[in-house]
């Protein structure tokens, strides 16, 4: 088994052209073993590009890559090998069934996997015999997962993995990500979706314009942003109340409000108290971590300033 | 050895699904051997229909697996991405290629075999007939077949390809001496007819199964050259995805 913790895809100075068009500016980042990596960004950011030059699709317009310390380009039959791929769509024809995918698919890697364990493994044994075009989109993320799993891979690239997938899927799908990592694999997954990542992520990567905004942990990322969120239909001076906590107060829509910086039991204790005693409401309270959509937005907002 | 029984079986597997491809790969050949034998309205002098016809069908069952089924399938492998989540496989492009090759090799040895009974039923027979040619008319217009089809699958989008592919079957089976004898075509026509390579694959398999090329030597010369340049420009223009 492979040690955990250290990089098994370095990317530096990654540039990809399309013609004229910069997709990727100038990245680098680095994926260790063992953990999920995610890949964020809305769509167009060069989440893609970037993943496609490391699994060997596409090649660099200049940088240097290194996915389990190979070239993608020029040793793709040794990386081929080692690594799961889950395309964004596609990848198999349209008539052929389930279970003749996974046995292939097994054939192909020659990990000595059974096609039998793997179906089950992704809830799809009882549609084995069903073709790719009848499947729905959350039962063809999980045969697309279950071509990558046949790999036993030691690095894997899941693009958009939980797409289209009902919240059952989902929950399926993560646990075997979850698991992948735990096992020693470097996952490295691309999703727009804030929750996903939130959800999974043990480091994120965020993108904007084909550059590199944000890496580091979901919780380096969230760094003194603790924040406090409340309603409330009543009027009262927020400039009076944040002087109050010592906290700044932002109204974030007609009804919301947020206390920025720390969420611990006194300051909820505190805002409480003052609403009770201006004889304001407060309603759908919640304190804790800044959400990763407003990590997002703040940093994509600071980019665009 | 493995990877490529496995990628065997899966192609074969998607051919024999795809009840309107087996249709034009077996059906519409086999088809037009009975019809034409048996309505007399081709020009085909004093031969008998059955033994003109035989070897133009057989270079039309060719054309019809090696380029237009190959092509239009792989055209849409490459539509939807499966050329490309194969190609992060360890299976490989030769492997992935052998096994395309086998495939159509597959099909094509069945077509023979039933285009060959039919036309014994019908009255054909293997008088002074070279198997070795054949053989070797048959693997060159494979390579020249498929190498067409390839490269319209490779550049073209997959319905754009679709179309191209249908249309240039048809321009073939028609003006490419197949059906129709080159010498009754209109002079213009007639040179070009010549050079293309349904009209000498079907020349050097009527020369080898019944003696009866009209020019055999210009056409292998010409099936050679279609055979080399058609899978060159193919590997040079072809895009996985």
């Amino acid at each position: 088994m492979e040690s955990t913790n250290h990089p098994a895809v370095n990317v530096e100075n990654l540039v990809v052209n399309y013609g004229n068009v910069r997709a990727v500016a100038g990245v680098s980042f680095t994926a260790n073993a063992g953990e999920v990596t995610t890949v964020l960004g809305p769509n167009g950011a060069g989440k893609t590009s970037t993943i496609e030059v490391c699994e060997g699709f596409r090649v660099p317009s200049s940088g240097r890559i290194r996915v389990l310390g190979l070239d993608p380009q020029t040793q793709r039959g040794a990386l081929n090998k080692q690594m799961g791929v889950m395309l964004q769509s596609g990848g198999v024809y349209p008539s052929a069934r389930v279970g003749e995918v996974t046995r292939h698919f097994c054939n192909l890697y020659g990990k000595s996997v059974d096609p039998e364990e793997l179906l089950a493994q992704v809830g799809l044994s009882e549609l084995r015999g069903r073709s790719w075009r009848r499947l729905s989109g959350g039962e063809r993320q999980r045969l697309s997962l279950a071509m990558a799993l046949a790999a036993q891979p030691v690095v894997a690239f899941l693009d958009e993995p939980t797409s289209g997938v009902d919240v059952n899927g989902r929950d399926l799908i993560r646990n075997i990500i979850g698991q992948l990592a735990k096992n020693g694999c470097a996952v490295v997954v691309a999703t727009h979706e804030l929750d996903e990542a939130e959800r999974i992520a043990d480091k994120v990567i965020i993108f904007n314009n084909g550059k590199i905004i944000a890496d580091g942990s979901l919780k380096e990322l969230r760094q003194g942003r603790d924040e406090i969120r409340f309603r409330s239909p009543s009027t009262f001076d927020s400039a009076e109340l944040s002087r109050h906590l010592g906290l700044e107060v932002k109204q974030v829509d007609e009804y919301e409000f947020l206390v920025i910086g720390i969420a611990d039991a006194q300051r909820i204790a505190a805002l409480s108290q003052w609403m009770a005693n201006v004889g304001a409401e407060i309603s759908d309270l919640r304190a804790g971590q800044q959400r990763l959509e407003d990590v997002f937005k703040r940093l994509t907002g600071g980019d665009q300033q | 050895m493995k990877l490529l029984i496995s990628q065997l079986r899966v192609e074969l597997a998607v051919i024999a699904r795809n009840g309107e491809q087996l249709l034009v790969i077996i059906g519409i050949p086999a088809l037009l051997l009975l019809f034409f034998s048996n309505v007399d309205v081709l020009p085909t002098g004093e031969q008998s229909s059955v033994d003109f016809l035989l070897p133009g069908i057989l270079a039309l069952a060719v054309m019809s697996t090696a380029m237009v089924s190959l092509g239009i399938a792989t055209g849409f492998e490459r539509s939807y991405s499966v050329l490309k989540r194969l190609g992060a496989t360890p299976l490989g492009t030769p492997r992935l290629i052998l096994a395309k090759t086998c495939a159509v090799g597959v099909v094509e040895a069945l077509q023979c075999l039933i285009l060959i009974i039919i036309g014994v039923i019908l009255g054909w027979s293997p008088n002074g007939t070279s198997w070795m040619q054949c053989v070797a008319a048959i693997a060159l217009g494979t390579l020249a077949f498929a190498g067409l089809g390839l490269l319209m699958a490779g550049t073209l989008t997959a319905e754009l390809n679709l179309a191209a592919q249908n249309a240039v079957y048809l321009l073939l089976l028609l003006v490419g001496g197949v059906v129709i004898p080159i010498a009754s075509l209109p002079s213009g026509l007639q040179s070009i007819a010549l050079r293309l390579p349904s009209g000498a694959l079907a020349d050097v398999l009527r020369e080898a199964l019944t003696n009866a090329g009209s020019h055999p030597q210009s056409s292998w010369v010409t099936l050679c050259l279609w055979a080399f340049l058609a899978p060159l420009l193919a590997s040079r223009w072809f895009r996985w995805h």
